[in-house]
């Protein structure tokens, strides 16, 4: 009888049969792995959690008080026999990419991932296994990522022209990830970064694990508004149009995400600027991601993964959809239009991967 | 041509009105007269000739972007936009090029007389030496798709500022057929207006909706608190045909629709009247199929639109006639100054004199002493084969474009049904990548059957809502159309329905489109064919 595959994939999540744990379960479970910490992967009710140090804080202020332990990448957990280990993913701060390996079986669940160095989250790690678990959010052939440099130079002049024109500038990016990643290579020379509430908690819970970001000033009713409009504001895609937006006065609104590769999504959101900036792997990223992994199967989990899995059996790969809740093109959930609520009404602001969602 | 790239890439990066003119100005000044000609032309809807066929440009562009056919496609369904997907999956440009617009409209306009394999080298080539931005627009002249998220009043307004003329004054000189290459920017904005082309038309004044953007109707009071006393007012039908400015002058004759389309071939019967008409006559009016001198319903026109050859049969069963509304211009002098009353007098003196009152005929007067009166009159739209009421008022001059004030359309309640949503199919242009485009269908028994096709009347929070749906919700996949659980009900307006012996239901709708998502109503309770076909009357 041939053996049951180390990872299998049920309606509650990834799951291994073998050593009693599911990764990035949507629905309760006793035991569950996480990869990072974006609500379409990290859902609360579980009885236990393991995931990367750097999601620590972030988890405990969007989860609760959860049973959680945390480990670097690299460091060896066995779990009933079976072996864990995360290894980084480079999507955002503590992002994780899990590898199982048992009796010389090997499978690796990328969450989601890039490849390029983003300067904050610690880059992605090519990990060599039997069975390569992919996202593919951007997995068509028309989006290619420039190299950020280049789209911060961009951000950082539209700041500076702004400033020129007396127009406030607003920058929307979601609240674990991105902004960051914008906060770290903003031009401080142009003024101060000033923050939605939901950022602040997030870099509040960052800054409580060890992480160094720059300088920034949440913004309350008593900002005074003419010291907000000299600097910058950055803000959750959830703010965009909202009275909260309004009250800068005139502004320029940028929004970063892979999405404004596309002219048609770009003006769909209404942006005055897109900036091209994604925390997933483009199309040469994700090729080149899963050719590193020398696997003899690809399961593609969320994205473009009817056309990506085609393509990947054309070229020789052994791919096939699989069908998960996470966030993504083809099969986008209900639980982001809870996400996007839930960071307006700052109850549980639980914000998601929106890129993914194609929210954002 | 890096102007021009720069130019759209510039107007894509704002919302703002005042920003895009100073954007578009900033263009105007920067390039040479020429180049103004030719962008004044694309983004007038004057498209280039189009000198290579479209699906050898795709196949082309599929050998340059090294990627499988059936890839391409997809991308396409995710872009949403042809010049675009071929501009994102080429490779990076291995050289630069500094050509203008118009050398690039010239080379591209020399391609005619080449042969196959030199087009395609030349397109080869010419990708390569285009960054992503450049090959984009460029890809748009040669595809003729040219479609950009500036209006053409914009355009004016900023060329109007630049050259010191009033916006109408340049609106009526860009009217009409004119070649950039031919019509000059000197003679353009020079400041006596040169009567260099006998075949412009005037711009055509557009009456503004009563009801604006909502269905809801409004009441006789409603009415006399925004337009007051109706005795200043003319009342007319409002007739769904083709709406068109037929001009007679130096002896020859032009018809042209709304789109600034020359049709004046493609309505033989009209030219008699207009042979007879006085040079310097302009005519406003509708182009309807008339039979024993009553209006036939628009479908019966449709079928001879778009014909190249007008055979003996198609003009035997749909023959058509002018329904006049207005003159613009007698003794070739331009009377748009003139009040409504004044022209209307004139036109009705013209027609008095015409030998042929079967094809050139007048549109009649309602005479009606009040609102209330009028409101009742109104209810007999769909019976006169008219889509409501035309609004003048009687001291209105004739102005350019659709304006506030002086013309209103009251049209009449859209008929609707309720239906359900069976296939669905991705969008373009903003709405790319997302299932915007449905098609509905109602029930014959336990079947649905289609029966319209509609992309609009959603609200931006609802097509996402939708989308969703539609991705959660698929049975089956053919290319880019997806079946989808029949569970969504939505009520679905239209203007006019005939029969059809081209659709499996058997009807044909005029101007389908959402009214509203029925969250309330289960699919079992969506209207069946029967229902549709009692809308079609007698």
């Amino acid at each position: 009888m041939p053996r049951k595959p180390l990872l299998e994939f049920t309606d509650r999540g990834i799951y291994c049969d073998k050593g009693k744990f599911y990764i990035d379960p949507w629905k309760p479970v006793d035991s569950a792995v996480i990869t990072h910490a974006h609500a379409d992967h990290a859902y609360p009710g579980h009885k236990h959690y393991l995931a990367h140090h750097l999601s620590r804080q972030v988890l405990l202020y969007r989860l609760g008080n959860i049973s959680l332990q945390t480990v670097e990448y690299g460091q060896k957990i066995i779990k009933n026999g079976v072996e864990v280990s995360l290894f980084p993913a480079g999507h955002v701060i503590g992002s994780a990419q899990v590898r199982v390996a048992y009796q010389g079986e090997i499978w690796v669940v990328s969450g989601d991932y890039k490849v390029n160095d983003d300067g904050i989250s610690t880059p992605f790690e090519p990990v060599k296994c039997n069975h390569f678990i992919s996202e593919c959010t951007f997995g068509m052939p028309v989006y290619h990522w420039k190299p950020q440099i280049q789209i911060f130079n961009e951000i950082n002049s539209w700041w500076r022209a702004n400033l020129d024109h007396d127009l406030a500038t607003v920058l929307v990016g979601y609240s674990l990830g991105k902004a960051q990643r914008i906060l770290q290579n903003l031009d401080l020379f142009n003024g101060k970064v000033y923050t939605h509430g939901a950022i602040e908690n997030i870099n509040q819970a960052l800054r409580n694990s060890g992480v160094w970001l720059h300088p920034t000033e949440r913004i309350t009713s008593s900002t005074p508004r003419d010291e907000i409009r000299k600097g910058i504001v950055l803000a959750p895609p959830s703010a965009a149009g909202s009275a909260w937006m309004r009250k800068f006065g005139p502004h320029n609104l940028g929004y970063c995400s892979g999405w404004m590769a596309i002219r048609g999504a770009k003006r769909r959101r209404a942006a005055d600027r897109g900036f091209i900036l994604s925390d997933h792997a483009d199309w040469d990223g994700l090729i080149s991601a899963i050719e590193a992994t020398s696997c003899e199967k690809v399961y593609l989990t969320h994205g473009y993964t009817a056309t990506f899995s085609r393509y990947l059996n054309e070229i020789g790969f052994d791919a096939r959809e699989v069908h998960t809740l996470y966030g993504g093109e083809e099969e986008e959930n209900m639980v982001k239009d809870d996400v996007l609520n839930s960071d307006e009404t700052k109850v549980f602001p639980a914000t998601g991967d929106l890129e993914g969602a194609g929210v954002l | 041509m890096k102007a021009f790239a720069q130019l759209f890439l510039s107007l894509d990066e704002t919302n703002k009105t005042n920003e895009k003119v100073k954007i578009l100005k900033d263009y105007f000044i920067s390039v040479p007269d020429s180049d103004k000609m030719h962008m004044l032309a694309l983004f007038t809807g004057r498209k280039p000739k189009r000198q290579i066929n479209a699906t050898l440009i795709r196949n082309w562009a599929i050998e340059a972007s090294n990627i499988p056919a059936w890839l391409f496609e997809e991308s396409y369904h995710v872009v949403g936009d042809l010049a675009e997907t071929m501009s994102l999956l080429m490779p990076p440009n291995t050289s630069g090029s500094n050509k203008t617009l118009t050398e690039w409209i010239a080379e591209i306009n020399t391609l005619g007389h080449k042969i196959e394999e030199e087009r395609k080298l030349w397109l080869i080539g010419s990708w390569a030496m285009l960054d992503t931005q450049e090959r984009f627009v460029f890809n748009k002249i040669l595809t003729g798709g040219f479609r950009v998220g500036v209006s053409q009043n914009l355009v004016i307004k900023a060329l109007a500022d630049i050259a010191g003329l009033e916006a109408a004054t340049l609106t009526h000189r860009i009217m009409g057929s004119w070649m950039p290459e031919t019509y000059q920017y000197k003679q353009l904005i020079a400041e006596q207006g040169i009567a260099d082309d006998i075949s412009r038309p005037y711009p055509f004044f557009l009456a503004y909706p009563i009801q604006e953007t909502s269905e809801r109707q409004r009441s006789a009071e409603e009415l006399k608190g925004v337009l007051g006393d109706a005795s200043h007012w003319q009342a007319e039908w409002k007739w769904d045909g083709i709406r068109a400015q037929m001009i007679k002058r130096d002896g020859k004759i032009f018809i042209w629709s709304r789109g600034q389309d020359l049709a004046t071939d493609k309505f033989p019967e009209l030219h008699p009247f207009l042979n007879a008409l006085a040079d310097g006559t302009v005519i406003d009016g509708e182009i309807l199929s008339f039979r024993g001198g009553l209006p036939l319903p628009f479908n019966v026109l449709q079928t001879r639109i778009g014909r190249k050859n007008l055979n003996k049969k198609i003009l035997e069963e749909s023959p058509v006639a002018v329904i006049a509304y207005d003159c613009l211009e007698y003794a070739g002098e331009d009377i748009r100054p003139k009040k409504q009353s004044e022209r209307r007098h004139v036109l009705e003196q013209l027609q008095a004199a015409t030998a042929f009152p079967e094809v050139f005929r007048l549109s009649a007067l309602i005479s009606f002493n009040s609102w209330e009166e009028l409101a009742v009159i109104r209810e007999q739209s769909r019976s006169m084969i008219a889509e409501g009421i035309m609004l003048k008022r009687k001291s209105a001059t004739y102005q350019v474009g659709r304006r506030r004030g002086d013309w209103w359309k009251w049209k009449i309640d859209p008929l609707s049904v309720d239906a359900v949503m069976i296939y669905a199919q991705k969008g373009h242009g903003r709405r790319a990548d997302l299932y915007t485009d449905y098609t509905f269908a109602v029930w014959d028994g336990d079947q649905l059957v289609p029966f319209a096709k509609a992309y609009s009347g959603l609200t931006d929070q609802e097509i996402n809502k939708v989308d969703n749906f539609v991705k959660r919700n698929t049975i089956e996949k053919f290319g880019p159309v997806r079946t989808v659980k029949p569970e969504l009900v939505f009520e679905i307006g239209f203007e006019g329905i005939n029969r059809s012996t081209r659709h499996k239901s058997g009807v044909a709708l005029r101007f389908p489109r959402i009214l509203r998502w029925r969250l309330d109503k289960p699919k079992e309770e969506a209207d069946t064919l029967d229902t549709l076909k009692a809308l079609l009357g007698g």
